[in-house]
């Protein structure tokens, strides 16, 4: 798998240019084969689209619910299941996030693999008492009698442009604060699926964010049979000996973005780590990474107080201190509410990294 | 609100309009014969509001419903057996009591009350660290209990040890629990009274209040997915249910059409909060049907009421898969909690006058009534079950709390490096200063991880 996810990474290429992506495609076919392995060109929703049909098909204890999922969900994620599975599997719920987890939980408690779609992640936070006290608690408080690892929560996530308070956040911090629950955001559509085949099989409650400026932008090969990326693992997306940059989901673009500028204008060889999981994440992989440049620039969405990048910070500089040539440096989100119009001020970008690049490598 | 899902629906109107005009020439017919039953009745139309949210008569006079002004009849509370014990002539009495069923009804109430009374005490002593008596309720919770299956599901909140005692949890795994000994299949791990059973279904308690709720909602969702024969039943207080969980559940239930009983248990009190302070409605009852869920009200005092309803709301949700809530009227007659001391915030002569209607004496009397109970047997009873409410306290007691290593394990499936390095640093502590390790706790071996 992972040579495989080597030679994917071959095929797409992805620039960003100010607000929306650009992409090119390496491969002119619709299917490919690498290795014996059938493959297909998908967005991140067709590929989030693969997993949940081949989940459900894999598994008649399977059930897709959330708010209009029935018909396709708003984003497409789900069109086509109900038809194909039934109404009694593939459904949608009243409007009450609360109530979506907490029938969620029960589901999962009778054995079931449950995949509950919370419209937004900004509006997650209803639930987050389901989510906290009670999925990411059944098992320890139970002694082991009782479970809801057949949970798996997915909730589009980050900015899309135009979407301001309420359809721009990036509440993964509010979780990794949270023992029990296994966080996961995937930045291509490979991943997207392999990861989510994973979380929908894992035996522990999972919340999978997905990021939503991505469903039709991002588009790669995919392997058309179902197939599982481990969660817990990083992946580098480009190696390099100077600086190590760490993102997940949405920044991990702008990261290799920054990285080709800064190869190209400075002669600096940034080595790229996409975490994919954020609890439990791998240190190891970073750790690794930084023993050997030194510098890291960790960079997400969200506010920068109390996010993700402080964990991995402080983690890296315990592990890391007398490797390191600098201080590790962030390059998230301000610590403000989102905001409309000023989102290209508020959230990371590659010209944001390129400076903050150059200023570790100047220390 | 959501604006970018109101942009989707508003695509997938337009492209239904496209849909339906191209499917005009094609199915007109079938639609003017839809069409035709609406305007048979044209006089009808004008008194009809016929809107998706709701299809009703219209009425040209402004008129409020409810609220303080003019509040709805009140939902009647369903009762068999008087106070006194006397049955009431001509109830209706679905499901009758055995003798041999009442008699294990009442052992089973009477060994609450018991273990209530000395394990209340045993914490005021301070053996262990909290507890909470089920005082008043012993009626409610038995006689539910008793009428479901030894399948059905119980998600309770935690007043509710009688279900748990009457499908055969022991005094001896009670007492473990409330100690957090190594026998706790919970590992020590939650407070007191926060039991569970996987062997006798019933869901391991939690403290956050209504969560259960939607929980009995899923699992009965899927139960009737597999096709069981069984149910999910949920426990909650008048309390409780205001939060939002509540909500989520009763709706839920009713458009997932999921066979769950919501079982109230109406005492009167939320810690110090009295209901005039909970809720404006006819109590929790006159919320079922606004739900569209079938409701009944009944006595929490009367077992044999309490059972009926259980039983015919367990048949109803079997047969149209569906949920019931009832509603179980009672009084908290004893403090909230061991934390609590309920007469800073109620007279003592309520509570006495409340008290004095134990419903557990009025089932006593009811099967006394029956010729099925008398003095001896009452006698031989208690004593019996303080003997083995002592017995299991003193064995309690004395059992090792469970290793050390418990704390990490059982937070995920199996343990990450982050638990494992930290389980290692909390070893290494508890090795450099043993005097750290919990009363009661083994000095622990090497981690396993």
């Amino acid at each position: 798998m992972k040579l495989l996810s080597g030679l994917l990474g071959k095929h797409v290429s992805m620039a960003w240019s100010g607000t929306s992506f650009a992409f090119s495609l390496h491969s002119s076919t619709t299917t490919a084969e690498v290795c014996g392995q059938e493959f297909k060109r998908a967005t991140l929703c067709n590929a989030i689209n693969e997993a949940l049909r081949q989940a459900l098909e894999s598994d008649s204890r399977t059930l897709c619910f959330g708010e209009d999922v029935g018909f396709g969900g708003v984003f497409r994620c789900t069109d086509g299941l109900q038809d194909r599975f039934g109404r009694d599997r593939v459904f949608n719920t009243p409007l009450s996030e609360q109530g979506i987890v907490g029938f969620g939980v029960g589901v999962a408690a009778r054995g079931f693999k449950a995949v509950a779609e919370i419209q937004f992640a900004d509006y997650i936070f209803p639930a987050f008492d389901q989510l906290v006290n009670e999925a990411a608690k059944m098992r320890f408080r139970s002694g082991g009698l009782f479970e809801a690892g057949g949970l798996t929560v997915r909730a589009p996530c980050g900015a899309v442009g135009h979407g301001g308070h309420y359809h721009s956040q990036s509440p993964e911090a509010f979780f990794t604060h949270c023992p029990g629950l296994k966080v996961v955001m995937p930045s291509s559509p490979r991943d997207a699926k392999g990861l989510l085949l994973a979380a929908i099989q894992d035996p522990n409650p999972v919340v999978f964010f997905e990021p939503k400026m991505m469903y039709r932008t991002v588009v790669e090969d995919v392997p058309s049979e179902p197939f599982t990326e481990p969660l817990g693992t990083a992946a580098v997306r480009r190696e390099g000996g100077d600086v190590t940059l760490v993102g997940w989901g949405p920044t991990v673009p702008l990261l290799m973005q920054a990285a080709a500028q800064v190869a190209k204008q400075d002669g600096i060889e940034a080595e790229v780590v996409d975490l994919r999981t954020l609890l439990p994440w791998d240190a190891d992989c970073v750790e690794a990474s930084v023993s050997k440049t030194g510098r890291l620039v960790v960079s997400h969405e969200a506010p920068v107080t109390s996010g993700f990048g402080a964990e991995v910070v402080a983690r890296v500089t315990r592990r890391c201190f007398f490797r390191l040539e600098a201080p590790p440096l962030r390059v998230c989100g301000q610590d403000t509410p989102f905001p409309l119009v000023c989102e290209p001020l508020y959230l990371p970008t590659v010209k944001k990294l390129i400076g903050a690049i150059r200023e570790t490598c100047r220390v | 609100m959501r604006f970018l899902s109101s942009l989707s629906r508003l695509r997938l109107v337009l492209r239904t309009e496209q849909l339906s005009s191209v499917g005009n020439a094609h199915f007109g017919l079938e639609h003017r014969c839809f069409r035709a039953g609406y305007a048979e009745a044209e006089v009808a139309e004008e008194d009809t509001a016929d809107f998706p949210g709701a299809r009703v008569p219209t009425t040209s006079k402004l008129e409020f419903i409810g609220g303080a002004g003019k509040p709805p009849e009140p939902i009647q509370c369903y009762r068999l057996v008087r106070r006194n014990g006397e049955p009431i002539p001509g109830a209706e009495v679905p499901h009758p009591l055995s003798k041999e069923l009442s008699t294990k009804m009442y052992e089973t109430m009477v060994k609450l009350q018991v273990m209530d009374l000395i394990f209340y005490e045993a914490q005021r002593q301070g053996r262990f660290s909290f507890y909470m008596t089920s005082n008043g309720e012993e009626a409610t919770v038995v006689g539910s209990a008793a009428a479901l299956t030894d399948q059905d599901q119980i998600f309770a909140q935690y007043r509710e040890q009688g279900a748990l005692l009457w499908r055969g949890f022991t005094l001896q795994q009670m007492a473990d629990q409330c100690f957090g000994n190594e026998l706790d299949p919970g590992k020590g791990r939650q407070m007191p009274i926060h039991y569970g059973s996987q062997s006798l279904a019933f869901h391991t308690i939690s403290s956050s209040l209504g969560t259960q709720l939607p929980h009995a909602v899923g699992t009965a969702y899927a139960m009737k997915l597999e096709g069981s024969d069984s149910l999910a039943a949920t426990y909650f207080g008048d309390g409780a249910a205001s939060e939002g969980d509540f909500h989520a559940a009763l709706n839920f239930a009713a458009t997932l059409e999921a066979p769950v009983l919501f079982i109230c248990r109406n005492n009167g009190w939320a810690i110090s909060t009295p209901v005039e302070e909970q809720y404006r409605g006819d109590g929790i009852a006159g919320r079922g049907p606004s739900y569209g869920v079938a409701t009944v009200r009944v006595d929490g005092g009367d077992a044999l009421a309490v059972y009926n309803a259980v039983r015919a709301s367990r048949a109803l949700a079997m047969e149209r898969r569906q949920p019931v809530l009832i509603e179980c009227l009672s009084y908290r007659s004893g403090h909230h909690s061991t934390s609590d001391d309920s007469s800073k915030y109620r007279a003592s002569d309520e509570i006495s006058s409340w008290k004095a209607r134990d419903p557990v004496a009025r089932f006593q009397s009811w099967m006394a009534h029956q010729g099925w109970w008398d003095e001896e047997s009452e006698q031989q009873l208690r004593l019996a079950a303080r003997r083995e409410v002592l017995a299991a306290l003193d064995a309690a007691e004395s059992v090792p709390k469970p290793p050390l290593t418990e704390m990490f394990t059982d937070v995920y499936d199996s343990m990450p490096w982050n638990l494992c390095e930290q389980q290692e640093e909390v070893l290494e502590y508890v090795r450099q200063h043993p005097e750290e390790l919990p009363a009661g706790m083994p000095f622990p071996d090497a981690a396993k991880c």
